[in-house]
């Protein structure tokens, strides 16, 4: 068990790093921020100054150098544009972005899982066709045109909630959260929905599949001529059996959510990380894009490791040996 | 015309009541956020504003940039080179320390060596040889060269206090680094309220990138103490979020509401705000002659038609620039005829908008002997100007009416700059605002030839040389006398803009939209400021 | 779509006519593939159908801007669908951008599938070290949402369909590899493939002529799926402004555009390519979604 352990956090290490400087060396082969920062009008020498403060006068390789020596340390570089360091940056956003996360992963499991239950155990119905045929389409939608049709209908058309922000927040062990004012849940709904209804969607076919494969089972058909009540069929077997699917997806969607925060939090101007990575794109800030992806990848690495414990846990078939292809 | 004089004396249509609630607290929605609390830090409107709050500069400048006494009560000029500012004797910083020479010097010494300056001001004391200090409240600042617009570009050079940062005892200004500088801050000192110490009116209180930045009254303020005891700043970069959060009066006042919101806005009680700035969309069109030179987005010719004057007069004929002001900047911008909008120093009041006439273009185009026309690119940066990318695509459609088949290449600010000053482009639409609110900055980039030993025309990339306009401009830089010195700049501009040194498209307008029962002067720096936000006095 | 689908285990032997009788016994399949029809045809006659053509800068006039939908062009026609700020009918801009996102979508499957397949059928015929590395790989690029990469790599490439295209094939070709070894695991047991490595048949021969093509139908399904996939996917990339550039706008870029109007009631700019990319990913998932059923037997009750 250490020994597994162990070893996926070396090769957790080996990713991040690997992946760290292939995105170091692409994006500082991409165009030249003082271009972008330098006021319009400065002439070559104010920009070969601004270069030598940002430390971009020197040959590539030893930028690299001095950002791996740097990054031994912990230290992930300054940002170009606010002069702050990076992580402090990244984990100054971070509350926003996991707020959004799991708030949008919490109604994707209130939507998805009643309705997937039902559609497994009344197949045939109308209603499970329909929502059959509306996990289609909650696949198809693209994100950012769910999130624009919300605003049109809830913002524009009836005005009840926010078309875009962050509300109020208040700190709580100096976080700052938003989802405990009235201000901050207004503002928090249309984004959430929004990045809900994709995972919503895949949690329904899941459960639905589960479901079916449950109760054509020996068990469940004993339970049920045992004479146990329906409810507690549903709610003891059948929900027991489909969450380690459930599970999985939910353990490795989060970590999309946590991307598809780009998307979202650009569509609805949520100060978030995925807002800051678009912004660092824009304004070629480099040492921040670095910086977010090394935190992306750290996230993921572990992410992905507590997916498998928790899989061991819950389904005592599955040990903690590497799977041979 | 009419609209210069609407939008330069700032619209101003608040509404007649008074808003009730928080009488002393102002919230502002911005559009984009200041990048750093330091002064020195980064050369953008945001941060200047935000400094404009808790620094103070020697000389300041009214909305329309005429300039006025700041920490210097007064100034004026000892010969060619020398200027003599006297200190405001009642200026003191929020530390409760006096205002000394030493901290202007200080302050200079900085400004070329900022940590981490990603857009540095160095530009405004490039040309101070020496800076004495005769006795406690006279500054004497001597130039390499006559500069007559020193005091324009100070406006912009703000005053931090040297005793707070470990200034030297006895520091001296020097070009290429102070003597005895002291201790060089780091510019998220800035951003830390216990180190902030400032000469303005307000006070930091809390600085986080992202979300909020809140100031405080200085109630110790030397200058008019403003009205408001509290101000908070939170960015709100989309423009819907930020109309609706002043809808809902989460905001009290925000920067850049959307033109299709304006009526919305007035209908239901809230004021717009405008102001006309010095930023100029303009195009540059390639004119190197040189036989061996091959324009670089030019089809179907061999030469570049454009070194031809008629051919660049043609191109500028065939804008509808009221068309595009009118659908594309939904009425936030103002067609131009020149480089600077009047009245700002070295304009021209009523300088003639070129007609749009595509059948007289059509005329000029053939008279040059290109009457089958010929191919061309129009590249614009996609990120950088409001709609530019739009406005280049409406050029480009005008342009093909008349026979000029063109194609819009639309990037990233980073890829646009990057090849712009190679010049890889035959024709380019960009924007230039200013930082002296005067003609002879703007000239000197746009149109001078390049020289970059001179650090002349810096962006001038389309090897536009005009000889009789670097004279006039180089006599002006050299006249101190103000009127001489503005009837050369305004002759130098009307040679430019008769030779078609460039295509001026528009100036660009501001808007703020505020809640009833405000009133804001709105600036045309583009800069946001709260001492210039009045509750309405009307009842 | 976003996740890798499970390996096929089993051959289906049932012959392709068959296959395509069971497909069309769905009716939503039959929806599906008609208005996928549809849009092809209209992709393909765009210059035909269109009432404008949208990039010739000459048709456009920007006094025509922002039309609501049923006014009147300058030229005469109507603009039913309304038109942009330059000037352009969205119908025709529709029409066209249909071309770009449906050309994109399938150009990258087919090169992402291509190099996908060939990756994964030789890791499986190779096994050992080889396959080894080669899952590792795909497991790695796997578990990073295609949507991140993508956006990093259009960040250093710039932008371009050409270049769109080819970070689609990156974040692809890896759905495709592990599919295709997964069946070419079962296959590679199989009697036939024991029977052409007796007659001692060249490598590439039966990796290619025997193995691969026994993959094709998991393969299939996949490639269907992942079509929508990247509609999608290229219009989320032009729209964050990292995609196609504004000359030759996608569906995904003319929402992105439309959306500056959005809060203002300027509608019409983006919700009817919404409406149009919408359709076209959900006639696809149709198509796909039955397909999956008919060509994996597991399912098939």
């Amino acid at each position: 068990m250490l020994v597994y352990i162990i070893r996926r956090l070396g090769q957790g290490a080996l990713v991040v790093s690997v992946m760290a400087s292939v995105v170091f060396l692409a994006m500082y082969a991409v165009g030249n921020p003082v271009d972008v920062l330098a006021p319009p009008d400065a002439s070559d020498a104010e920009k070969l100054l601004i270069a030598r403060e940002l430390g971009l006068d020197k040959p590539l390789w030893d930028q690299f150098f001095v950002f791996i020596g740097n990054a031994l340390h912990g230290d992930l570089g300054k940002s170009f544009v606010y002069n702050e360091p990076t992580l402090q940056l990244i984990l100054q956003r971070l509350p926003a972005t996991l707020e959004l996360a799991v708030t949008a992963l919490t109604l994707a499991i209130a939507i998805g899982i009643p309705l997937g239950l039902y559609a497994g155990l009344k197949s045939e119905s109308w209603f499970s066709r329909i929502v059959m045929s509306g996990s289609i389409l909650g696949f198809s939608l693209p994100n950012f045109w769910i999130g624009m049709m919300l605003i049109l209908l809830f913002s524009v058309q009836l005005k009840w909630l926010p078309a875009g922000g962050r509300g109020e927040t208040v700190n709580i062990l100096g976080v700052p959260l938003s989802f405990l004012t009235w201000d901050g849940l207004r503002h928090l709904l249309l984004p959430a929905l929004t990045m809900s209804i994709y995972k919503a969607a895949l949690i329904v076919r899941l459960v639905r599949a589960a479901t079916r494969e449950t109760v054509m089972q020996e068990y469940v058909r004993f339970a049920r001529a045992k004479g146990l009540s329906r409810q507690r069929i549903v709610l003891v077997h059948i929900l027991k059996n489909i969450m380690l699917p459930v599970v999985t997806v939910i353990g490795l969607e989060f970590g999309a959510i946590l991307a598809f925060a780009v998307v979202t939090e650009s569509v609805f101007a949520y100060p978030g990380m995925g807002k800051l990575l678009i912004d660092s794109i824009n304004h070629l800030d480099r040492p921040v894009v670095v910086a977010y992806l090394m935190f992306t990848a750290f996230l993921f690495v572990i992410i992905n490791f507590v997916v498998d414990l928790i899989y061991a846990v819950i389904d005592p078939r599955v040990s903690l040996v590497e799977a041979k292809g | 015309m009419n609209f210069f004089k609407k939008t330069l004396l700032a619209l101003m249509t608040a509404g007649a009541t008074v808003g009730a609630s928080h009488a002393q607290e102002l919230r502002i929605g911005l559009s984009a956020e200041p990048t750093s609390a330091d002064p020195q830090f980064f050369d953008s409107a945001p941060n200047s504003a935000l400094a404009a709050h808790l620094f103070g500069s020697l000389v300041s400048a009214d909305e329309n940039r005429k300039l006025l006494p700041g920490l210097a009560r007064s100034w004026k000029m000892l010969d060619d080179t020398t200027w003599e500012f006297k200190l405001q004797p009642k200026a003191t910083f929020t530390s409760g320390e006096k205002l000394t020479p030493r901290d202007v010097v200080y302050s200079f010494c900085r400004i070329p060596f900022v940590q981490g300056s990603p857009g540095t001001f160095s530009d405004l004391v490039k040309t101070i040889a020496s800076i004495d200090a005769p006795d406690d409240e006279t500054v004497v600042i001597k130039t390499d060269k006559p500069d007559p617009i020193l005091p324009n570009r100070l406006i912009s050079a703000f005053i931090i206090n040297a005793d707070a940062f470990g200034g030297g005892k006895n520091i001296k200004f020097k070009k290429d680094g102070c003597e005895d500088f002291g201790d060089n801050p780091n510019p998220s000192d800035f951003n830390n309220p216990a180190k902030s110490v400032g000469a303005g009116p307000y006070k930091l209180a809390e600085f986080t990138p992202g979300s909020q930045i809140v100031l405080e009254r200085n109630d110790n303020y030397w200058g008019e103490v403003p009205h408001w005891k509290r101000v908070i700043m939170k960015p709100l970069t989309n423009a819907g979020a930020r109309v609706a959060g002043l809808i809902a009066g989460d905001v009290d006042m925000i920067e850049a509401p959307s033109v299709q919101d304006f009526e919305r806005l007035t209908n239901s009680g809230f004021s717009v705000a405008r102001a006309l700035t010095p930023r100029l969309l303009y195009i540059q069109l390639d004119q190197n002659n040189d036989p061996a030179w091959k324009s670089p987005t030019v089809k179907g010719v061999d030469n570049t038609p454009m070194s031809d004057r008629r051919v660049r007069q043609a191109m500028s004929m065939a804008i509808n620039r009221q068309a595009i002001t009118d659908k594309i900047m939904g009425g936030l911008a103002a067609p131009a005829g020149e480089l600077l909008p009047y009245p700002m120093f070295g304009s021209t009041k009523d300088f003639p908008v070129t007609e749009y006439d595509p059948e007289g273009a059509k005329k000029l185009l053939a008279e040059a002997g290109y009457s089958d026309g010929f191919q061309i690119t129009l590249a614009t940066p996609n990120d950088r100007y409001i709609n530019a990318d739009k406005v280049a695509q409406a050029v480009a459609q005008m342009w093909t009416r008349i026979g000029i088949k063109t194609d819009v290449d639309a990037m990233t600010a980073g890829t646009f700059f990057g090849r712009r000053n190679k010049f890889e482009f035959s024709a380019f639409l960009a924007g230039y605002g200013s930082t002296t609110g005067e003609m002879s900055e703007k000239i000197d980039a746009l149109v001078l030839t390049r020289n970059p030993d001179k650090e002349t025309g810096t962006l001038n990339l389309s090897h536009y040389s005009n000889p009789a306009v670097d004279e006039l401009v180089t006599q002006a830089k050299q006249t101190v006398e103000d009127k001489n010195r503005e009837q050369l700049l305004q002759q130098a501009a009307k040679t430019a803009m008769d030779d078609v040194a460039l295509l001026p498209v528009y100036f660009e307008v501001r808007p703020w939209a505020l809640r009833k029962g405000l009133t804001y002067s709105a600036r045309s720096d583009e800069q946001t400021r709260a001492m210039s936000v009045k509750p309405d006095t009307a009842n | 779509m976003n996740k890798p689908l499970p390996a096929f285990s089993d051959r289906s032997e049932a012959p392709w006519r068959q296959h395509l009788a069971r497909l069309l016994a769905s009716p939503s399949a039959i929806i599906g593939l008609a208005l996928l029809s549809v849009l092809l045809l209209l992709a393909l006659l765009a210059p035909w159908v269109a009432p404008q053509n949208p990039y010739d800068l000459s048709q456009l006039d920007v006094m025509d801007g922002m039309l609501p939908p049923g006014e009147s062009l300058t030229s005469g026609f109507t603009a039913w669908l309304g038109t942009d700020e330059q000037g352009r009918d969205m119908l025709s801009a529709i029409i066209y951008g249909m071309r770009i996102s449906l050309g994109v979508g399938a150009v990258s499957v087919v090169f992402a599938c291509m190099i996908g397949a060939t990756v994964g059928v030789l890791a499986a015929y190779a096994g050992g070290k080889v396959d080894a590395i080669v899952m590792r790989i795909v497991d790695l690029q796997l578990s990073f949402p295609s949507i991140l990469v993508a956006l990093i790599l259009l960040a250093v490439f710039g932008r371009g369909v050409d270049k769109v295209i080819v970070a689609l094939v990156i974040v692809q070709w890896a759905y495709y590899a592990r599919t295709v070894r997964g069946s070419a695991l079962v296959e590679r047991r199989r009697e036939y493939i024991e029977a052409a490595r007796c007659l001692a048949l060249p490598k590439h021969r039966i990796v290619f002529r025997h193995l691969l093509p026994n993959c094709l139908p998991p393969l299939i399904v996949v490639a269907t799926v992942q079509v929508a996939h990247a509609i999608a996917l290229e219009s989320t990339l032009s729209f964050l402004g990292v995609g196609v550039p504004v000359t030759e706008p996608s569906l995904g870029m003319l929402i992105a555009n439309g959306y500056q109007y959005l809060l203002s009631g300027t509608y019409w700019m983006s919700t009817f390519p919404g409406i149009a990319l919408v359709i076209a990913i959900v006639a696809i998932n149709l198509v796909g979604d039955r397909l999956r059923d008919v060509l994996n037997p597991r399912l098939a009750h």
